[in-house]
Formats: structure tokens, C-alpha cells, sequence
């Protein structure tokens, strides 16, 4: 067939031009929030000083310790599990073929819970805490935080199991996550219904997401799996695009759908797992995020899963920000306010008219 | 022959639905499949393009057993265009792009770009490239599946009722187009129809599955009232109305 007749349509190539625009401005945004995020706190570090101390350019020793030791790695963390926890999410709607596709669909944070619930009572883990709630002792967060991840996983692996037994089919994967988050539910409250006080006081505090839990270690982990996930949702876009066209058209365009659906899902939920394993339950950022972006941008993975990592990143650090300084001195964890923000918001982009 | 299909058969949970199906198709020919529903005429058009792999028999695709060729070849080779309507949030122009992913490693060149435009030219479409595919109609949704189709730059293409949702209009310019394309371009196509009209006016070559066998197969010129009852269970007569021969019900 002879298609060679035509050109690139210019309102096509302004239409591309707004939507690289649109990126930019986020990444820019992201930029100044972090520097504002890491100036704001119980010392205010004026914005030119953490610009300097950013560059290596010593202001005192105190700013330095404030910006390398405590904003910045949390402040990071933040980005990293936000831009995580959204792209997971947007990949999630996509090979599920469903809007409410995240980590709680596919029961991966219900997993997670029980996860350190089973290693605060059982395992005698202890209490896991925050650095910055500084009455929380730390007695063995690994042990906690390799149960959750080691559930999130148990979790995935019988979904993918289900799906090889039944075919990989959105339907049997979100209704096999349903099954799964209702059955680590009631194992997390079978715990907890035989746990002592600080043992309970234990389990429902890991639930909170917190990003000050992480250091520069974990946030090196972090940073690596998203980062990877990353590369291999981007070099899939035009794979996600063709499943978002029906199942039988990608496969016609030459998609192996049933192996995408598979490989997706376990680099989703790997990446989510880490995330919650080390931050504990964070939610509605991998839900709302998505669908804000499509609202902003449109449906093309192209442009939907940078936008994505970006807007994940600037809201969960923005939360962040807003979570430390609302009710100072007291710290209250990320997940109340995103859970807070994004139930509202979510409610009002349905009101708003829903586009998947 | 551009397309030879030898003793197909496939069985959905121990339930056959194509038994022994066999036909060749030339470069230039347009094929009508006709039957009643449910007797596997969609279930055929996939294990052309191997969504389905056939429990027996063989799809040579120019002289290649398809069962043989990596799937984006069989993309390059093949373009179907399913039933199914989409609601992705994409303009018209994104949604057709997709149709050259086989080509595409990481991004859309220009020349990939160009066949879009090409393409939605050749459809009448160009004013709606950036329309939002989910703010449109059925029979525009079509359109943009056979779009994405022919940028693919397929020998074969396979339309599963190609015109179920258009308009007069539409059904009339989109199988002229296709018929323009394939008899030009040495392609074949191979259409699900319920239309038996349109499959005598637009189709050169007809199929008529019965109880998931080939019935009858043959230029259209051939088909008669005696088929059509037999195969529907409905007497019908065929009037040539201005040269064109027209199927009529005789049953109300």
C-alpha cells in the first residue's frame, strides 16, 4: 500500500509541541518545590542557601547537616515514592484495562500490612518507628520491612499463578487482588485482635506511610527500582497504548498481551512492593495521579507515564512538605493528608466527568 | 496465492466450531465471509492472523505458516480490525499512529507520521486528527480502526463486519476505498459480513459457513437464493436492480 503521500500536519506537531511544554513546566515545577520543600521546616534555610549547600558550597555546618542528613533524603524519598507509586499505578489502569487499577485493587498493600503485622507479633520485630518521631524506638525495621515486601510478593506471585491457571484476563486479576486483599484483611486482623498494646500500637503505625523512614540507603533501593521500572514501562508505551485499544486489536498489532498483562504487573507490583515495605501503606497516589494526568494530557502513554512519574513525584512531595509543617511541632505522616487529598479529589473528577 | 487456508479447525472447550476449513485467496481479491451468527466466522478471522491458533490445520500466509512468523511480522503482514469499539482518551491522529507500532522501535518517525496523515487523508479523516477518540461515534470509531489498519501497510487485511456501525454514505465510500486499495495494491482482504447486499456489490469472492464448515466458496457471480436459504433457513429471491443483483427476503 502506498502511503507516502503525506505530511506531518502542523496542528498535529504544535498539538506535540503543548504536551512537551506541559512536561516541561512540571519538571520545572518539581525543581522549586523541592527547593522549597527543603528550605521549610522548625530551622527556615533561606532558598539561595539550600541552592548553595545543593552545589557544594558549604554555608555552615548546621544548614549542611539539616538539607544532607535530614530534608533532602526525605524530601527525595518523597519524589521517588510518589513518581513510583503513580506510574505503577497509570500501568496498573492500563493492563487491567480498569480505573481503579492500583496496589489496593490487587490487594499488594493489604499484603504488605499483614506482612509487618506477622513480623511485629510473630516475629517479635518490635515497634518500627520514624525518625522523626523520636518517642518511636527502632528495634528491627528490616525484619518488618523484608515481611511486608516478601507478602507483597506472596501476593503477586498467586495472581500471576490464578492468571496462568485461568488466563491473564483483567477480570481474574483484579477479582483474585479483591480475594487476596479481603484475605490478608482478616489475617492483619486476626493479629491484631490477639496483639498486645505496643504490639498494636505497632502494626497500625506502620500502616502510616512516612517518608522520614527512609534514609540514603533505602532511598539508593528506591530510587534504583523505580528507576528501572521506569526504563521498562517507557519502552512498553506503545504496547500499553495498543491493550488500551481492546485486547484483540493489540494483538493484531503484533502485542503478546497476555505476557505484557504478566511482565506489568509484576514490575508494578515489585516496585509498589519495595515502596510500601520501606514507607508502609501510601495511598491514592497511584490511584488520583493517573487520572489527573489524563485529564491534562490525554491517554498516550507517550506522554501519560512521564507526565505521571513527574506529577507523582510534585504531589507526594508537596504532601510531604504540607504533612511536616500543618501542625507543627508535631509531624503528622504523609498518607493521612494524601488519603485526606485524595479521596475529594478523586470524587471530583468523577463529578467532573470520567475519561479513562 | 497470497493466502491459503488448508483444513483449519479449532475447538473452544471441547466445543468444535470451524471443522476442516480450506480456501485460497489471490492478490486483488476481496473475500466475503457470510453465514449465520455464532457459526465462526470471527473465530475464522483470527486464526488468520494467529490470535487464535487453529487445533488443526494451517494459515500459509504467502507460502509462511503464520503460526511460524514473529508477531510483529505477522503485524507487518496482516492488519485486523476487530469488532470491538475503544474509549482510550487519544486523538485520532495517536490512535492511527499506533497502527505503525511494528515499525516503530522507539518513537514515531517522520515517515511514520507522514502514512498517518496519508491514511486519514485517503478516509476522508484529516479534519478530525485531533479529536479525542472518545467523544466519537461508533461508525467514526470505525473508521479510525480501518485507519490504524491500513497504515500497517498489511498484504492482508481482515475486517470482522467492516460496516456494522456506519451509514449509508460511510459503508459505500469506506468499501469502495478498500476495493480501490486492494485490487490496486495486489493486497487481499477477507470480510465478516451480515449484508448480503453489500458483500454482492463490494466483494468479488464469497465464503458461506454452515455448522462451522465451508459451504460454498466462489466468485460472487455464482451465489444464489438456493445457497442463501439453505444456509440462513430464510427463501429469498435475487432481483438485479440497475446491474447490481439484490438479495430479497420472502419471509416477513
Amino acid at each position: 500500500m502506498h502511503l507516502e503521500d503525506g505530511h506531518i500536519p502542523a496542528e498535529y506537531t504544535r498539538y506535540i509541541g503543548r504536551k512537551l511544554a506541559i512536561l516541561t513546566i512540571l519538571a520545572l515545577l518539581l525543581i522549586g518545590a523541592l527547593l522549597v520543600a527543603i528550605s521549610l521546616g522548625a530551622a527556615h534555610v533561606s532558598i539561595p542557601d539550600v541552592v548553595k549547600s545543593l552545589l557544594g558550597m558549604s554555608v555552615s555546618k548546621r544548614t549542611d547537616i539539616i538539607i544532607w542528613q535530614i530534608r533532602l533524603p526525605q524530601a527525595l524519598t518523597a519524589m521517588v515514592a510518589g513518581s513510583g507509586l503513580a506510574i505503577a499505578g497509570a500501568v496498573m489502569q492500563s493492563i487491567l484495562r480498569n480505573p481503579l487499577g492500583s496496589p489496593f485493587t490487587l490487594g499488594i498493600s493489604h499484603a504488605a500490612a499483614f506482612g509487618a503485622a506477622f513480623s511485629v507479633m510473630l516475629l517479635g520485630s518490635g515497634v518500627m518507628g520514624s525518625s522523626q518521631a523520636g518517642s518511636i524506638s527502632i528495634t528491627n525495621p528490616y525484619l518488618t520491612t523484608g515481611a511486608a515486601f516478601i507478602c507483597s510478593l506472596l501476593a503477586t506471585g498467586m495472581i500471576i499463578a490464578v492468571s496462568r491457571l485461568r488466563g491473564a484476563t483483567p477480570e481474574t486479576m483484579i477479582l483474585t487482588g479483591v480475594a487476596l486483599g479481603a484475605l490478608f484483611t482478616a489475617g492483619t486482623m486476626f493479629l491484631q485482635f490477639f496483639a498486645d498494646d505496643v504490639q498494636l500500637a505497632a502494626m497500625v503505625f506502620w500502616t502510616f506511610g512516612d517518608t522520614a523512614r527512609a534514609s540514603w540507603n533505602e532511598l539508593g533501593i528506591l530510587t534504583g527500582v523505580t528507576t528501572l521500572a521506569s526504563l521498562y514501562f517507557m519502552a512498553n508505551v506503545w504496547n500499553y497504548n495498543a491493550i488500551d485499544a481492546g485486547d484483540e486489536t493489540a494483538r493484531g498489532l503484533g502485542v503478546r498481551v497476555d505476557s505484557m498483562r504478566i511482565a506489568g504487573m509484576l514490575v508494578t507490583s515489585l516496585v509498589t512492593a519495595v515502596i510500601i515495605a520501606y514507607l508502609g501503606i501510601i495511598g491514592f497516589v497511584g490511584l488520583v495521579v493517573p487520572h489527573m494526568v489524563r485529564r491534562i494530557l490525554g491517554g498516550d502513554h507517550r506522554f501519560l507515564l512521564p507526565a505521571t512519574i513527574l506529577l507523582g513525584a510534585l504531589l507526594l512531595l508537596v504532601s510531604d512538605t504540607v504533612a511536616r509543617l500543618i501542625l507543627a511541632p508535631h509531624i503528622l505522616p504523609v498518607s493521612v493528608l494524601t488519603a485526606f487529598m485524595g479521596a475529594p479529589l478523586f470524587m471530583y473528577l468523577i463529578i467532573r466527568g470520567y475519561k479513562k | 496465492m497470497i493466502l491459503d487456508i488448508c483444513d483449519v479447525s479449532f475447538t473452544y472447550n471441547s466445543h468444535p466450531v470451524l471443522k476442516d476449513v480450506c480456501f485460497q485467496l489471490k492478490p486483488g481479491e476481496l473475500l466475503a465471509i457470510l453465514g449465520p451468527n455464532g457459526v465462526g466466522k470471527t473465530t475464522l478471522l483470527k486464526c488468520i492472523d494467529a490470535i487464535l491458533s487453529p487445533s488443526k490445520g494451517s494459515v500459509l500466509v504467502q507460502g509462511t505458516d503464520v503460526l511460524k512468523l514473529q508477531s510483529n511480522e505477522i503485524a507487518k503482514t496482516i492488519g485486523y480490525v476487530a469488532q470491538q469499539s475503544e474509549s482510550s482518551r487519544m486523538t485520532v491522529f495517536d490512535a492511527v499512529l499506533m497502527g505503525r507500532k511494528p515499525y516503530i522501535r522507539w518513537n514515531a518517525g517522520e515517515k511514520d507520521l507522514q502514512i498517518v496523515d496519508a491514511a486519514l487523508k485517503r478516509l476522508n479523516m484529516e479534519h478530525m486528527a485531533l479529536r479525542y477518540i472518545d467523544q466519537m461515534s461508533g461508525g467514526e470509531l470505525q473508521k479510525v480502526a480501518i485507519a490504524r489498519a491500513m497504515v500497517q501497510e498489511p498484504k492482508i487485511l481482515l475486517l470482522d463486519e467492516p460496516t456494522s456501525s456506519l451509514d449509508l454514505k460511510n459503508q459505500v465510500e469506506i468499501l469502495s476505498m478498500i476495493r480501490h486499495v486492494v485490487t490496486e495494491h495486489g493486497m487481499a482482504a477477507v470480510m465478516t459480513m451480515h449484508d448480503l447486499n453489500t458483500a454482492l456489490r463490494f466483494a468479488n469472492a464469497y465464503l458461506f459457513l454452515k455448522d462451522g464448515k465451508v459451504y460454498d466458496v466462489g466468485g460472487v457471480e455464482h451465489i444464489s437464493s438456493e445457497m442463501i436459504e439453505t444456509v440462513y433457513g430464510l427463501p429469498v429471491e435475487i432481483h438485479s436492480i440497475h446491474g447490481h443483483p439484490t438479495v430479497v427476503p420472502l419471509a416477513c
